[in-house]
């Protein structure tokens, strides 16, 4: 989907500073949102695409807000509310009679976790197909546009780049997360060149990214 | 109108999860003794002194080296570093001529099992946007500064492959053992933001 995740290549985020003394956790509560947000995709029936899917589906004011933990956190509920492990509302309701509040919290609701095939645990898949591409082979990114999860980003649609190696085969991300089947499939890191993506003038740079191999075409 | 950039309802993130672990533990669904160990490993057991045995031994083994750059998931994992997004670990080399560094523009993907949880810097709106549209500027506003004639090569990991760059190994270096070089090699240098200096 073209949503606020997908950032490569934005302009206006200003500069990035590094803290040394940054700890692994800077809060209690961020340790206990990525455990839970862990533990979410196994208590929803989901998987790691769905849990990425649903990050990208959070409000964009919520997802830069929210922070990377705050993140985890509301992608958890949201993928716990989706299976009906719990009610839509009770996260709210719980946290306000934490604080004091005395309000009603929803009934239980019946559970509606995704019935789907897994090819086994991980990513990673072993095929049989032939890879349709090979190293120093011209590809051209498609145009993937979906409101759904994909792993291409904007930057990349529509530029010619070569193979610059062929990885593992994987699950495809765009049809996993829906629950829609595994299509397990080719990788390949893919090298474009800055003037490509970015126009002339850009900084000269390469750029090597991992594309599933639907993704691609001959160019 | 209203400030649209902060939903007013909501509760602080701290007590959402205070109220999300108290509903899922009320149904058994998790214990707080198993959250704690999620959270004792990555604390504890994985992090950059994970990758840091990795290049030092890579740079005082050339068999190993040699290993590492063909199958790093292999190499890093006879060194006992294995675990989620970890399942295909791609090892890239600096050298006088080429810089690489890593970044996720998708969401803030890392080699866990070697480098730990990524730090704030890596997750920064402004690190995925701009590594890969100005790399050599935004590298000079952290701190490191290329030459010219080095080539820069970024390395957007938007699949299940995870990068690991391997750090020139600095000079005056001659005479230390390896875990003391291990103790030289800092996480931002094995993303590629940073060169290991001799201290």
């Amino acid at each position: 989907m073209d949503g606020i995740h997908d950032m490569g290549g934005m302009h206006g985020w200003g500069t990035v500073s590094i803290d040394p003394d940054e700890p692994v956790f800077r809060e209690d509560w961020h340790g206990r949102a990525f455990a839970m947000g862990a533990m979410s995709m196994g208590l929803s029936g989901t998987n790691l695409d769905a849990f990425r899917h649903g990050l990208e589906r959070l409000h964009p004011y919520d997802y830069l807000a929210d922070g990377y933990y705050g993140r985890w956190l509301a992608c958890a509920e949201t993928l716990l509310v989706d299976s009906g492990v719990l009610a839509p509302g009770a996260v709210d309701a719980r946290a306000r009679n934490l604080s004091g509040e005395s309000v009603t919290e929803p009934e239980d609701v019946e559970e509606n976790k995704p019935v789907y095939e897994r090819g086994g645990g991980g990513s990673l898949r072993e095929i049989d197909d032939p890879p349709a591409f090979s190293v120093g082979d011209r590809v051209r990114a498609r145009e993937i546009r979906t409101d759904g999860h994909t792993r291409m980003p904007r930057y990349i649609r529509g530029h010619t780049g070569t193979i610059h190696a062929h990885r593992p085969a994987a699950l495809l991300p765009d049809t996993n997360a829906h629950f829609e089947g595994e299509n397990p499939q080719h990788v390949y890191t893919v090298e474009f060149d800055s003037n490509e993506l970015w126009g002339p003038g850009a900084e000269a740079a390469v750029l090597r990214i991992d594309l599933f191999e639907s993704y691609l075409e001959a160019s | 109108m209203a400030d649209p950039t902060k939903n007013k309802d909501r509760l602080p993130p701290e007590v959402r999860a205070e109220a999300l672990e108290s509903l899922l533990a009320e149904r058994g669904l998790i214990k707080s003794e198993v959250l704690d160990g999620f959270i004792n490993r990555m604390v504890n057991d994985v992090g950059p002194m994970n990758g840091a045995k990795v290049v030092a031994k890579a740079w005082v083994d050339e068999d190993y080296r040699a290993q590492l750059l063909a199958d790093g998931t292999g190499a890093i994992k006879e060194m006992g570093f294995a675990g989620p997004q970890g399942e295909h670990i791609v090892v890239v080399e600096n050298s006088d001529a080429v810089h690489n560094v890593v970044v996720c523009t998708l969401c803030s993907c890392y080699p866990w099992p070697v480098l730990g949880l990524p730090p704030e810097w890596y997750k920064d709106p402004a690190y995925r946007s701009r590594m890969v549209r100005e790399p050599r500027t935004l590298l000079g506003e952290m701190g490191l500064d290329l030459d010219d004639g080095v080539e820069v090569r970024v390395w957007d990991s938007s699949a299940e492959n995870r990068y690991l760059v391997l750090p020139q190994r600095p000079e005056g270096t001659e005479s230390l053992a390896e875990d003391e070089l291990a103790a030289l090699v800092t996480r931002d240098a094995m993303v590629g933001v940073a060169k290991v200096s001799a201290g």
